[in-house]
């Protein structure tokens, strides 16, 4: 570990901060309709789609709404996988993608996943990259702070019952929010190298006099709304290592400025939506110190490195000339600090764009991640996603320590019953269940064993995270599984629909729930939820919540086998 | 009814618990309670795997007998919590049920015909039958006064010795089956019928036998349950995860870690707590018609409470003699205590004593004859007495003067300022005239002022520190009640309050999203009563009142409603206490467990074996026996509740988070060690 | 309601299909190549008779000695931009540790004269991309003398053309310090030719 490891971490940090309260605001406006300058535009929409924009929904309409759109986009980007060859933007000739990997790709962009089986390079064309993978990394993004945005309303909203326009939300949200921010990102990144262009694949002869071909495209573009709607899935395989996405390391961090900015912004709009800016804060103030403890630990492995390969012969001190720790997987330009930063960023949200392989991660500094997704990456989190999750944890948390302080439970005035904690607890439960049983069904069959690249207990802990970033809506992976199978696909797939619609339900019926309630004034008598003990309660809840589902299945994979490779052990 | 000397562990009712431990394993009655009847699931399944490996003749057999036998246990420790909580209350239905023993009533025919008696048992009176009570006689059913005055021991029901007494009309017209008459006699006509009267639903309550689960308890089981289902996931699919890595588990080995896991310990104790919550409320001789209403009382926002006998002391008392100018305050005192002699109301002996006090006026008795004594009526609104030829009144100032002025009397002109200046204070001005010989003239006033409770003040405060308002309710005039209210120190008050503006206040707090509190005796109450989130009925009032509430306080004090609240808040907050401790403990049972279950597999995995537990069977036998005795060893916590200090809940989570939720982290890494150790010890393992 | 509902769906799928997947590239694409056309086109490198030679975003592979070597590959059969990504391999894989990590080390003890247990950690390990273009100094600095020895030039030479292209952290403080290897060997021809133009 060095100074200035610490000095990028802190900076980071330093920059969020002041990110989250101006972004926050503009955010707020963009969602309660003070911000008008597209409105021209946003009629267009509205009458020929049929939007009533003044018309507002019940949660079974909001949600009905939500899931019908997120179907058509999805029945769209399979047929135009399916059909790239007969479109245009090809020059490459991409042929047809396979039918199973079609729909995984579908739904993984479909629910902002981005989970990638396929080398975009070798199986994208440009339309299909643009016209169908860049508009979901806008579509799932938008949804996804949507739904944030209803619950949102739901909670603050005194017995309304109804959380907003659906429709209204989502083009809102593309046109105010995601598109002049990926605007303005993509030309800091062209700047600075991501490539912009429409042309054929470039052969290279090489100094040596050998041949290379460098694959082109329309990348910068895609590259802002991957980081700013924490989509995630890269251009090409090596994502936000390939220096044709993330050059140099001011694009790197603004990509991991990008991946918290809105998720960041989000508890300061919600507190402000509430009328109670310090409670915005306190969640903030929780994910943040969620997020500085996991860049931590991560940091600290990887610098620490991997004492097998310092036996075999590799410095692993850091010093001003030598990387040292971990660099397998990693890229100079970012060195240890910034991959273990963005790694853990990346995890936090529901990114999962990723700069350097966490496969070769070290155990702990790979736990990380692993961790980060299974607490349902409620720290600063997905687009919307993270909100919505982190509120999960705040019902639940003010329900178990809420009844002692000698009241019926209540959070922001509102009661807490039986309704809500069902409602609650079922998230919990479909996002274990969906991590838990698929990776178990994996564990034990020989489809799923096939896909290994690592033995032991690496093994385990590739099937464990293919699951787990998959059903959290990451992903990233330990890149090693090969998930082009069959298996792989069709299981890969329909968990990322489960990890997120099935989620989203209860929680948008959360939403409902809370806002048909009456508010209850405030009192001495009120559970408080902007004290540092908040903080630290909600904090102990989800850690505590998130290692007892899942301490088990990890203590089989990264525990054991840090253990072993402290012991040498090599498989 | 004093069960509040009970010792927490009777002998006869552990007894019973004991026996009943067993009774409950019925899975008809498990299943209610989903986290034990997992357990009860484990214990057969580990059972099970027994008698294969007995009938096998496998080794090792001790540590799966010791297993099996403290999964047992588990269940049956819930058990047995449940059936302490519900032992106490048996207890005291038995005593009560000693009461409802039939009894010969005299039956009227016609109530107006006090002679013409029918005996008849009291299980043959239906509703609308009339009977008659003398001295010596048990009320044979609930009824209502329908004519007579009488002394009345109700000790059976409320375990107050000093009788009440029972009159017709009013508000003290109800009589409950089961006391007994001590003077007198009573016409009572019959308002319940046997089954249904009010001993029989209070030995239905305090049994439990009706009990239904409260909002926060269905709450708190599906949090509960789903935390279970998500740790038989976990469980589950941790075989295929030991497959994988080349080691499976035994069966028992993983029903110990599921077991430990899931929340046993508020599982177990869930029905037990809220029992015992009624029960407190029980040993305050308050009856609550439903759990509901005790926790609503622990959520309650405003509490309206009658100046009058709660906050107040109930009458008001002389505090000062004001003459006009003109007369000395002897005279006065004098004159007073005279025109009060014979008055045998609270305030009219308060100014004996004052004068007596004061002015070492004695108390003289009137020869009767001597002097009459003029009652207070409606319409004079003023009482005194005459003798030959010297009338002394007191009474309301505009009543008095006009009585001076009607004979031609001087009124002082004093007198108005010194009336009004009361009435402003916050007292009630009692002006005193005299007509001597055909000559009238008004003397002074009299400062009669309510006495506010001792105390009072402080437990106000306490409430404010809760987050509770206290608005006062009174019928006084504003300035009386802004008086009152400041010295007792109520947040607010409603004066010159009619029925009406009680419940429209009642609404509009509710309407704001708060939970109201109130008692009420009369008939006028009812309709408040049963609006508010919690109406206290006293018992001494009518019919009326008692079915509009949700508790009956059978002590009949209204201030009593401050205990309600404290009861609801105390068992909410045990409820969420041992929720807390029961999660937190969790952490322990996996550093115990889970090297204990790979540690064959992955002798590495020997570094998270932080507490050093003697080897793998010693750690999951620890964890278990640990799991299974926490249960009881939280069984009096449950029963009594937590401590409960009024304060904001800031400073109440801060304390309780410290307490269960950093001790719930630690406690089980020191009983497990030392539970460890014992093992070893004994060679048990 | 299922029907009132499928319209918008429909109409929004394909009309903000429309303009973030056709609308935004176009317009960041014409932004981009007003403002940085070489950035926007790849960064690419030409020889003087305008083929392209490289982009100096992207490794490409140098096995020969007298040139400085980047970083293993796991992209295809070493930097192959068409088959971006690393080893994948994990912290106990053998095949790490005692093939790719012991070979690279092996090669840094014999044709670089390096120390074992003080091998750069760059040297022998792959990057994530398989495509890094850099190499840290420490790299560069072990493989000065090799370089001279095949150009028959002085080693201080060397050393300070890989002194010129040493990069500082981005700003002061964002990355690491490290060596573009690609434009460090297109130097290390132009100014010290192996074969010095006749």
């Amino acid at each position: 570990m060095t100074a200035n490891g610490w000095f990028q971490i802190a900076l980071f940090s330093a920059a969020l901060l002041v990110i989250t309260k101006p972004l926050g605001i503009y955010v707020l406006k963009v969602y309660d309709g003070s911000m008008r300058w597209l409105a021209p535009l946003e009629r267009v929409l509205y009458r020929i789609s049929g939007v009533d924009r003044d018309e507002e929904q019940h949660w079974t309409r909001y949600a009905a709404s939500m899931l019908i759109f997120s179907g058509a986009s999805m029945l769209l980007t399979y047929a135009v996988l399916r059909l790239q060859q007969l479109l245009p933007l090809n020059p490459q000739h991409m042929g047809a993608v396979p039918d199973r990997q079609a729909f995984e790709t579908a739904a993984s962009f479909t629910t902002n996943t981005n989970w990638q089986s396929y080398s975009g390079e070798t199986t994208m064309s440009y339309f299909s990259q643009m016209t169908q993978l860049t508009f979901h990394n806008f579509a799932s993004a938008a949804t996804g702070v949507a739904l944030a945005v209803a619950l949102a309303r739901g909670i603050t909203r005194h017995s309304a019952g109804k959380l907003g326009n659906f429709w209204v939300d989502l083009v809102r949200g593309t046109l105010y929010l995601f598109l002049p921010l990926s605007i303005i990102l993509a030309l800091v990144f062209v700047q600075q190298g991501v490539i912009q262009n429409f042309t054929q694949y470039v052969t290279v002869h090489t100094v040596e006099g050998a041949k290379q071909l460098l694959a082109m495209g329309p990348v910068a573009s895609q590259e802002a709304i991957k980081q700013i709607g924490t989509n995630g899935g890269g251009f090409f395989n090596a994502n936000s290592a390939h220096p044709f996405e993330n050059p140099t390391p001011w694009t790197n961090f603004w990509q991991m400025l990008a991946i918290f900015a809105i998720p960041a912004a989000l508890t300061c709009m919600y507190g402000r939506m509430a009328n109670n800016q310090k409670h915005g804060w306190a969640l903030w103030a929780a994910m943040f110190v969620l997020f500085i403890g996991g860049a931590s630990t991560a940091y600290w492995a990887e610098a620490r490195g991997n004492p097998i390969h310092a036996a075999r012969g590799v410095d692993v001190v850091a010093s001003a000339v030598n990387p040292g720790g971990n660099m397998e997987g990693k890229e100079v330009r970012f060195g240890i600090a910034n991959s273990a930063l963005f790694a853990t960023i990346t995890t936090d949200a529901s990114c999962g764009a990723v700069n350097a392989m966490h496969d070769s991660f070290t155990p702990l500094g790979g736990l990380v991640p692993l961790v980060n997704m299974q607490l349902g990456e409620v720290v600063f989190g997905g687009v919307g996603a993270g909100l919505y999750g982190m509120l999960i944890m705040v019902v639940l948390a003010v329900f178990i320590a809420g009844l002692m302080v000698g009241r019926t439970p209540e959070y922001l005035g509102k009661k807490i019953q039986a309704r809500e904690v069902q409602m609650a607890m079922l998230f919990v439960l479909i996002f274990a269940g969906s991590i838990l049983v698929t990776a178990a069904i994996a564990a034990v069959s020989p489809a799923g064993l096939k896909g290994l690249n690592n033995a032991g207990p690496h093994g385990l802990s590739e099937i464990i995270y293919a699951f787990t970033s998959t059903a959290a809506n990451n992903g990233s992976a330990f890149a090693g599984l090969s998930g082009g199978t069959y298996f792989y696909n069709t299981i890969l797939g329909l968990n990322m629909l489960v990890g997120r619609f099935a989620m989203i339900v209860p929680m948008i019926a959360l939403a409902g729930f809370m806002a048909e309630k009456r508010t209850v004034p405030a009192s001495a008598g009120t559970f408080p939820v902007t004290t540092p003990l908040f903080v630290a309660l909600l904090i102990s809840v989800i850690l505590i919540v998130g290692a007892l589902t899942f301490f088990p299945a990890l203590a089989l994979g990264p525990i054991v086998e840090h253990f072993l490779m402290q012991a040498g052990r090599l498989f | 009814m004093s069960a509040s000397k009970r010792p927490l562990f009777d002998g006869p009712i552990v007894r019973r618990a004991a026996r009943e431990s067993f009774t409950k394993l019925a899975p008809k009655k498990m299943v209610r309670n989903p986290v034990m009847f997992v357990v009860l699931v484990g214990s057969v399944l580990t059972t099970l795997v027994l008698a294969r490996d007995l009938a096998l003749g496998h080794g090792g057999i001790g540590f799966t007998i010791q297993i099996a036998l403290w999964l047992w246990f588990t269940v049956l420790f819930a058990n047995f919590a449940e059936a302490m909580a519900e032992g106490r209350g048996k207890a005291q239905a038995d005593s009560l049920r000693a009461t409802r023993t039939q009894t010969m009533a005299k039956q009227l025919k016609d109530p107006k015909q006090k002679g013409a008696i029918v005996a008849a048992s009291s299980a043959q009176l239906r509703v609308g039958d009339y009977v008659i009570c003398t001295p010596g006689d048990v009320i044979p059913g609930d009824g209502e006064v329908y004519e007579g005055v009488a002394s009345v021991d109700e000790s059976a029901i409320t375990g107050e010795s000093a009788p009440v007494i029972r009159e017709s009309g009013g508000d003290r017209s109800a009589v409950t089956g089961g006391t007994k008459v001590l003077s007198d006699y009573l016409i009572i006509r019959i308002t319940a019928n046997p089954g249904e009267t009010f001993l029989d639903r209070m030995i239905a309550l305090v049994e439990g036998a009706s009990r239904q689960k409260t909002p926060n308890e269905i709450a708190l089981t599906i949090l509960l349950s789903g935390l279970t289902i998500i740790f038989v996931l976990a469980v589950a699919t941790l075989q295929p995860f030991a497959v994988y890595s080349g080691g499976s588990v035994s069966i028992p080995v993983l029903i110990s870690l599921l077991v430990c896991l899931i929340p046993t310990t508020i599982g177990g104790l869930l029905s037990a707590i809220g029992i015992a919550g009624m029960d407190r409320l029980i040993q305050q001789n308050v009856i609550a018609m439903s759990g509901r209403s005790v926790e609503a009382a622990g959520d309650v926002n405003t509490l309206l409470l009658d100046k009058t006998g709660t906050i107040t002391l109930g009458n008001r008392q002389a505090a000062e003699f004001i003459p006009v100018a003109g007369v000395t305050v002897e005279q006065l005192a004098d004159r007073a205590q005279y025109a009060s002699l014979p008055d045998e109301t609270p305030e009219g002996r308060s100014i004996v004593v004052l004068a007596k006090e004061r002015f070492a006026i004695r108390g003289r008795t009137l020869e009767a004859g001597e002097a009459q004594f003029v009652p207070f009526s409606a319409t004079t609104r003023m009482s005194g007495v005459d003798m030959g030829s010297l009338q002394v009144r007191k009474g309301a100032g505009d009543a008095v003067m006009r009585w001076v002025s009607e004979q031609d009397g001087s009124l002082a002109p004093d007198l108005a300022g010194i009336v009004e200046r009361i009435a402003r204070e916050g007292g009630t001005p009692l002006v005193v005239a005299e007509s001597d010989n055909g000559v009238a003239r008004a003397l002074g006033v009299i400062y009669l002022k309510d006495v506010v409770k001792g105390g009072i003040r402080e437990r106000f405060s306490r409430l404010r520190a809760m987050g509770i308002r206290t608005v006062m309710i009174t019928g006084d005039n504003p300035l009386t009640a802004a008086a009152i209210a400041k010295e007792a120190g109520v947040d607010e008050f409603l004066a010159e309050a009619t029925p009406e503006d009680k419940m429209a206040l009642i609404k509009r707090e509710q309407a704001g999203g708060r939970l109201v509190a109130m008692t009420g005796d009369g008939t006028n109450d009812a309709p408040a009563l049963a609006q508010a989130d919690v109406g206290v009925a006293m018992n001494s009032g009518t019919q009326a009142a008692k079915e509009a509430g949700n508790m009956i306080d059978l002590d009949s004090n209204p201030t009593k409603l401050i205990e309600v609240v404290e009861i609801g808040k105390q068992l909410l907050m045990t409820l969420g206490a041992l929720t807390t401790f029961s999660i937190a403990n969790d952490v322990a049972k996996y550093f115990a467990i889970i090297p204990a279950m790979f540690v064959v597999t992955f002798p590495a995995l020997q570094a998270l074996n932080v507490m050093r537990l003697h080897s793998p069977a010693s750690a999951i036998l620890a964890s278990v026996i640990f799991n299974a005795l926490i249960i009881i060893a939280l069984i009096p916590l449950a029963l009594r509740g937590v401590k409960y200090r009024p304060a904001p809940a800031a400073m109440v989570l801060r304390t309780n988070l410290a307490i269960y939720g950093l001790g719930g982290l630690l406690v089980p890494f020191v009983g497990i060690k030392l539970i460890d150790m014992a093992l070893v010890l004994f060679r048990l393992v | 309601m299922l029907r009132k509902q499928l319209r918008p769906a429909v109409m929004l799928t394909l009309l903000l299909c429309v303009i973030t997947g056709l609308v935004y590239p176009g317009i960041v694409t014409g932004l981009a190549r007003a403002l940085f056309p070489r950035q926007a086109d790849g960064s690419l490198i030409t020889s003087a008779d305008g083929a392209v030679i490289g982009s100096a975003l992207i490794g490409q592979p140098f096995a020969k000695p007298e040139y400085f070597h980047p970083r293993p590959s796991a992209a295809g059969n070493g930097y192959d931009d068409t088959l971006s990504g690393g080893t994948n391999l994990g912290p106990t894989s053998a095949k790490l540790a005692d093939t790719l990590i012991a070979q690279a080390v092996d090669s840094a003890i014999k044709n670089d004269g390096a120390r074992k247990g003080s091998v750069p950690s760059d040297l022998a390990t792959s990057s994530a991309s398989g495509l890094d273009p850099h190499i840290s100094p420490a790299n560069a600095f072990l493989q000065v003398a090799r370089v001279a020895r095949a150009r028959h030039a002085d080693s201080s030479a060397v050393r300070a053309i890989v002194q010129k292209h040493l990069e500082d952290r981005q700003f002061g403080f964002f990355g690491e310090p490290r060596v573009n290897v690609l434009l460090l060997n297109l130097d290390l021809d132009h100014t010290l030719p192996v074969h010095p133009a006749p």
